[in-house]
C-alpha cells in the first residue's frame, strides 16, 4: 500500500512544483511578451559566463550597437527592434533551455550561441520551433548541415567561415609565407573545433609537401603545458599550430616561450581575445599567426565607422566577435526586410536567399548549406597588437 | 477481508489520479499548450528524481557515501545513446542496455571499492566517477571530449514519466522487503550487523548496483532528451548536484528525495539567469541542514498519506 | 636525457606546490578525521587575496604571499568555527558534506562578489627570467616555487617538532581524550591547526598566481584533488608522507605528459589514488590500523 502512496504523492509534487516553476521562470518575461505587437523580439543568447565568456559579451555587444544603431534609424518594417539578452554559461544543454524560454517569449530569431557545442545544444528548439538561428561565430562544419543525412538544417545560419576554410588557410600560410616544412600540431582535444582545425590543417600542410612531426593535445582548463612543450622542443620544429581557445592558448604560448621555443605559431579565432595580450604578455606573443574573420585595423570605410561607433559605445577595441555580433544582426535585419513581415518562417526562407550583403566581416552569400561565402584574414600579433597580414578570398 | 478491500479501492484511487495526471501533462503537450521551456522542466524534474531517488538508495539506505554517481549517469547516457544513434536499435534496448550497463559498472566499481569505509569510500568513488568521465573522453568512438551530438529525441513524456515511477517502485519495494531491513542494518551498524550473520558486502553490492543501474537509466532518458552528451557534463559538480538533494530530502527517506528533487530543479529553473547564486544556495543548504538538521529535511521518514487518507475515508 | 632533466624540473616545481597542499589535508585529517574538501578553494582565496595585494596596493610578490597567509589563517579559523566546529561529535560522512558544502560557497561566493572571469597576475610583480644550466631551461619562478615551498616546509617540520604548540597538535591528534585530560585546550589546538594549514594552502596559492600567472575562483579544485591524492599517497595524516606524496604526484604527471599521453594526465592522478586506497590505504608511510568497534 506503502507504494501507492509514494506515487499518488509523487504525483502531486510534480504538479505543484511545476507550477512553482512556472511561475518563478516565467514570471519575469511575460510583461513584455504580450506587447509582440509593436516591437520585434530578437534573442540574444549567448555565453556571458564560463570558458568562452569573453566570446560572448563581445558579440552581445556587437549585437545590442547593431540592434540600437537601427531602431536610431526607425527600426524594422516600422517596428523597434527588442533584445532578450540571456546567459547560455558555455553549456550546451543550458543554451538548450534558454533558447526554449526565448522562444516562448516569441522572438523572431535568436543570436548566438557562439561555440558550436553550444550551438548544437539550441539547434534541436530552433528547429522543433521553427525559429532561425543566426551563429555569429559557430565554426564546425556539421553546425548548419546533419552529420547523417548530409541534409541542410533549416532553421541554423551563420554568418562566419567554417573550419576546413580556417585550417586550410593557416596550413597555406605556414608553407608559403613561412616556408615551413616541418609542424607539430598541439591542439584542444576537448572540442570538434581544436580536433576539426587540425585534422584540415594537416591535409593541407601534407598536400604542401610539409610534414607533421607530431600531435598532441591538451583539454580544456589545463594550466600546466610545460611536459608536452618540452617534448615538443625535442622534435625542433619550424612551425607549431595551436587551434584552441584563448584561455588554454594563452597560457601555452607563454610557457612556450619561456622554455625557450621560438619557432612561429599559429592559431585560429578562437585566440581573438584581449586576455591573449594580458595573459601571456606581449614579448611571448611575437611570431604567432592566426586565422580571423576580420580585422579591426581595416581601412575599409565601413569598417572604420563601426570601430569608431564600437569605441564610442564601450570603451575598448571591437573584436572579430563584436563584428560577428554585429553582422548577425545586421543580416537578420536584412532578412525581415527582404521577407516584408516579422515571421520567423518567412524569416529563415529570406535568410537563405541573401546574395551579396556586405558585412563588417566582409561580402558574404548564403549558401545552400547555409554557410557565408566570404574572405578570411591572417592576423599577426607584434608587440601586443593585432597587425593585419594578408586577407584571403575563398 | 474488508481491509483488502480498502486497499484496492486506495490503490484504484491512486492509479486513477496518477493516469489523470499523466493524460493531463500529455494533454497539454499535445495540444501545444504547455510551452516548451516547461517541458523541459518537467523533464529535468523526471530525471533528478530517478537520480535523487536511486543514489539515496545508496547514501541514504545503505550508508555509504558515493560520490561517483554522474559517472553511472554517463555510462548509461554514453551507452543508450551509442545503441540508438549508432547501431539504430529501438529506444527501448537502448534503456535496458544502459541500465544493465551501469549496473554492470557498478558491479565492478562496487566489488573492490565497498571495502572502503566513510570517506575513504567517498573519496574512491569520486576517482572511479572521474575515471569514468576521462576515459570517456578518449574514446574515438563516442567523439572524445566533444561528445555524441544528434541523439535522436526520443525520451517522450511516457518514458519520463514510466522512469520516474517504476524507479521509485522498485527502491520502495527493495527497501520495505527483507533485503531492504539488511541494507538499513548495515547503515545503523556495520559491525553488529555482520555479527547477525548479514553477508554486508553482498548487501551493499546489491545496493550499489541497484543505485548504478538507475542512475544509467536517468542517464539514458537525459541523452534522448537533451540531444547532446558530452562527458564534462558527468563532472563531480554533478554528482554534488545529486548529493545535495538527497541531502536536502534526508538520508535515507524516499519520499525526502522526490520533494528535495522537484525543489532543486524547481530552483534552478527559477535561478536560471542568476547561477552563482543558485550555487551559493546549494552550498548553504548542504552547511545549515548538515549542522542543524542531519538527517536531513525528512530524515529518515516517509511523507505519510494519513492527510490524504482522512479526505479518501481510508486508515493507514 | 637533457629533455628527462628538464621534465623533472618541471614535475619538481608542480610538485613543491601539491606539497605544500597535500599538508593541509595530511594535517587537517590527522587532527580532526576530516578531509576538508575546502582547502583547494582556501588556496584559491589566498591566490586571490594575493592578486589584490599585489595590483591594488602594489606590493611586491613577499608581501603578498605574507598578506595572503595572514588572510586565509584567519579564515580558515573561521571555517572551522562556523562550520565544522558544530559537527565535531556527529558522522564522518555529515562533515565531509559540510565539507564539500563549504568548497562549493567559497567558489561560488567568488564568482558571485569577482565574476567567472579570470585575473591575471601583473607581470611586474614577478618579471619572469629563464637561466641555461647546462642546456636546461630553469625559470627564476621555478627557483622560487620550490625554494619558498621547501622553506615553508623546513619551518613548519620545526613548529611541529620543536614547539609546545606543535607538540598539542601532535597529542591531539593522537589521543583527543587523553590529549584533554593532559590539560590541552583541543579547540585552541585544532584552531592553530586550521591556521597553519590555511596560511599554506595560500602561500600555494600565491605561487600558483605566479606560476600561472592567472587566477580564478574554480582554480583550487584540480590542484586541491591532486593534491588530496598525494596526501593519501604518502598516508593521510602523516606529514612527510604528504611532502613525498607532493613530489611523487608532481613528477608522475609530468612525466605523464611527458612521455605519454597528456589527455591521460587526470586519469593516472586517480588511478593512483584508487590504486593506493585498494591496496594499501594507509599510504606509503601509514601503519595499518584494525578496526576499532
Amino acid at each position: 500500500m506503502r507504494i501507492g502512496k509514494k506515487i499518488a504523492m509523487l504525483v502531486l509534487a510534480l504538479f505543484v512544483f511545476s507550477i512553482a516553476a512556472g511561475c518563478g521562470g516565467g514570471g519575469g518575461a511575460t510583461p513584455t511578451g504580450d506587447k509582440a505587437g509593436d516591437a520585434i523580439n530578437v534573442g540574444i543568447n549567448v555565453e556571458l559566463s564560463g570558458g568562452v565568456a569573453s566570446y560572448g559579451t563581445n558579440a552581445r555587444d556587437g549585437a545590442i550597437l547593431a540592434i540600437e544603431q537601427i531602431n536610431k534609424a526607425g527600426g524594422v518594417l516600422g517596428k523597434q527592434l527588442k533584445p532578450i539578452e540571456r546567459d547560455c554559461k558555455s553549456i550546451a544543454d543550458e543554451a538548450m533551455s534558454i533558447s526554449a524560454a526565448l522562444v516562448g517569449e516569441k522572438i523572431v530569431a535568436q543570436i548566438g550561441p557562439l561555440t558550436s557545442g553550444d550551438v548544437a545544444g539550441s539547434t534541436p528548439v530552433m528547429m522543433e520551433n521553427k525559429v532561425p538561428l543566426i551563429a555569429p561565430a559557430a565554426t564546425a562544419a556539421n553546425v548548419t548541415v546533419d552529420d547523417k543525412t548530409g541534409k541542410t538544417r533549416d532553421y541554423i545560419f551563420r554568418v562566419c567561415f567554417i573550419d576546413p576554410f580556417q585550417g586550410t588557410l593557416m596550413a597555406q600560410f605556414a608553407s608559403n609565407d613561412l616556408n615551413a616544412k616541418k609542424a607539430v600540431i598541439y591542439c584542444d582535444n576537448s572540442s570538434d573545433y581544436g580536433k576539426g582545425l587540425a585534422q584540415y590543417f594537416e591535409k593541407t600542410f601534407t598536400a604542401n609537401g610539409g610534414t607533421i612531426l607530431a600531435q598532441e593535445g591538451f583539454v580544456k582548463d589545463d594550466r600546466d603545458f610545460r611536459a608536452a612543450l618540452t617534448k615538443i622542443k625535442g622534435l625542433n620544429p619550424d612551425f607549431i599550430y595551436v587551434p584552441g581557445y584563448y584561455q588554454e592558448v594563452a597560457p601555452l604560448i607563454k610557457q612556450a616561450r619561456e622554455l625557450g621555443i621560438t619557432a612561429p605559431i599559429g592559431g585560429c579565432d578562437g585566440w581573438d581575445s584581449p586576455d591573449m595580450v594580458s595573459v601571456a604578455g606581449n614579448d611571448a606573443l611575437n611570431n604567432t599567426f592566426f586565422t580571423n574573420h576580420y580585422s579591426s585595423q581595416d581601412k575599409d570605410p565601413q569598417v572604420v565607422e563601426f570601430v569608431g561607433a564600437f569605441k564610442a559605445k564601450y570603451n575598448k577595441e571591437p573584436d572579430a566577435f563584436a563584428a560577428l555580433g554585429y553582422d548577425s544582426v545586421q543580416i537578420m535585419v536584412q532578412g525581415l526586410k527582404d521577407a516584408g513581415e516579422a515571421n520567423p518562417v518567412k524569416l529563415t526562407e529570406a535568410l537563405a536567399k541573401i546574395k551579396d550583403f556586405n558585412g563588417i566581416t566582409g561580402k558574404m552569400s548564403i549558401d545552400d548549406q547555409h554557410n557565408p561565402v566570404k574572405a578570411g584574414v591572417i592576423l599577426e600579433f607584434k608587440d601586443g597588437q593585432q597587425v593585419m597580414k594578408t586577407r584571403i578570398q575563398p | 477481508m474488508q481491509k483488502v478491500n480498502n486497499k484496492w479501492i486506495k490503490l484504484g484511487v491512486e492509479v486513477l489520479i496518477l493516469a489523470a495526471l499523466f493524460t493531463l501533462v500529455q494533454y497539454l503537450i499535445t495540444a501545444g499548450l504547455l510551452k516548451q521551456y516547461y517541458q523541459i522542466s518537467l523533464a529535468s524534474m523526471c530525471i533528478n528524481v530517478i537520480l535523487a531517488v536511486s543514489l539515496s538508495l545508496i547514501n541514504g539506505f545503505t550508508g555509504q557515501l558515493s560520490l561517483g554517481h554522474a559517472g553511472f549517469m554517463a555510462v548509461g547516457a554514453y551507452i543508450a545513446a551509442i545503441m540508438t544513434n549508432m547501431l539504430d536499435l529501438p529506444f527501448i534496448t537502448g534503456i535496458v542496455a544502459a541500465c544493465l550497463g551501469a549496473g554492470l559498472a557498478g558491479f565492478i566499481i562496487g566489488v573492490p571499492t565497498l571495502r572502503l569505509k566513510g570517506d575513504y569510500l567517498a573519496i574512491a568513488t569520486l576517482a572511479f566517477g572521474e575515471i569514468i568521465r576521462v576515459t570517456l573522453q578518449n574514446i574515438d568512438y563516442v567523439n572524445g571530449p566533444a561528445g555524441i551530438m544528434g541523439i535522436s529525441k526520443l525520451s517522450t513524456w511516457s518514458w519520463l514519466f514510466g522512469g520516474a515511477i517504476i524507479t521509485i517502485v522498485v527502491i520502495v519495494n527493495l527497501v520495505n522487503s527483507s533485503y531492504g531491513r539488511a541494507i538499513i542494518s548495515i547503515r545503523e551498524d556495520e559491525i553488529a550487523s555482520e555479527l547477525m550473520g548479514i553477508n554486508t558486502t553482498k548487501y551493499k553490492v546489491l545496493a550499489f548496483v541497484v543505485g548504478a543501474g538507475f542512475a544509467g537509466l536517468a542517464g539514458a532518458l537525459y541523452a534522448h532528451y537533451f540531444y547532446i552528451i558530452k562527458p564534462e557534463t558527468f563532472n563531480f559538480l554533478k554528482s554534488f548536484d545529486i548529493l545535495v538533494m538527497v541531502v536536502l530530502g534526508g538520508l535515507g527517506s524516499t519520499t525526502g528525495a522526490i520533494i528535495a528533487a522537484l525543489f532543486i530543479t524547481a530552483l534552478t529553473a527559477a535561478l536560471q539567469s542568476f547561477p552563482a547564486i543558485r550555487m551559493v544556495l546549494y552550498a548553504l543548504i548542504l552547511i545549515i541542514v548538515m549542522i542543524y538538521r542531519p538527517q536531513g529535511l525528512m530524515g529518515n521518514k516517509e511523507l505519510s498519506m494519513k492527510i490524504f487518507g482522512r479526505i479518501w475515508g481510508g486508515r493507514n | 636525457m637533457l629533455e628527462f632533466a628538464q621534465q623533472i624540473v618541471n614535475g619538481l616545481s608542480l610538485g613543491a606546490i601539491y606539497a605544500l597542499i597535500a599538508l593541509g589535508y595530511t594535517m587537517v585529517y590527522g587532527i580532526i578525521k576530516l578531509i576538508n574538501f575546502a582547502h583547494g578553494d582556501i588556496m584559491m582565496v589566498g591566490a586571490l587575496v594575493g592578486y589584490f595585494s599585489l595590483t591594488l596596493l602594489g606590493t611586491n610578490i613577499f608581501v603578498a604571499m605574507l598578506a595572503a597567509m595572514i588572510a586565509c589563517a584567519v579564515f580558515g579559523v573561521l571555517i572551522e568555527k562556523i562550520a565544522y566546529r558544530p559537527l565535531r561529535n556527529s558522522t564522518r560522512i555529515a562533515a565531509l558534506i559540510t565539507a564539500i558544502g563549504v568548497s562549493l560557497f567559497l567558489e561560488y561566493f567568488t564568482i558571485f562578489l569577482f565574476g567567472p572571469a579570470q585575473k591575471v597576475f601583473p607581470e611586474t610583480a614577478f618579471p619572469i627570467k629563464a637561466y641555461a644550466v647546462g642546456g636546461l631551461s630553469i625559470l627564476n619562478k621555478d627557483v622560487f616555487v620550490f625554494v619558498s615551498a621547501v622553506v615553508l616546509m623546513l619551518i613548519l617540520q620545526y613548529i611541529i617538532k620543536w614547539t609546545k604548540t606543535g607538540k598539542a597538535m601532535r597529542a591531539v591528534s593522537l589521543d583527543r581524550e587523553a590529549a584533554v585530560l593532559m590539560g590541552i585546550s583541543v579547540d585552541k589546538t585544532i584552531s592553530i591547526t586550521f591556521a597553519i594549514c590555511s596560511a599554506l594552502a595560500a602561500a600555494a596559492g600565491v605561487m600558483l598566481g605566479v606560476y600561472y600567472n592567472t587566477v580564478n575562483p574554480l582554480m583550487g579544485i584540480i590542484p586541491g584533488l591532486k593534491a588530496f591524492v598525494a596526501a593519501v599517497l604518502g598516508g593521510i595524516g602523516i606529514i612527510p608522507g604528504a611532502m613525498v606524496g607532493g613530489f611523487v604526484m608532481g613528477l608522475l604527471e609530468t612525466m605523464v605528459s611527458g612521455y605519454g599521453n597528456s589527455l591521460y594526465r587526470d586519469a593516472v592522478a586517480f588511478g593512483v589514488l584508487i590504486f593506493i586506497l585498494l591496496i594499501k590505504p594507509s599510504g606509503i608511510f601509514g601503519e595499518d590500523t584494525g578496526e576499532k568497534v
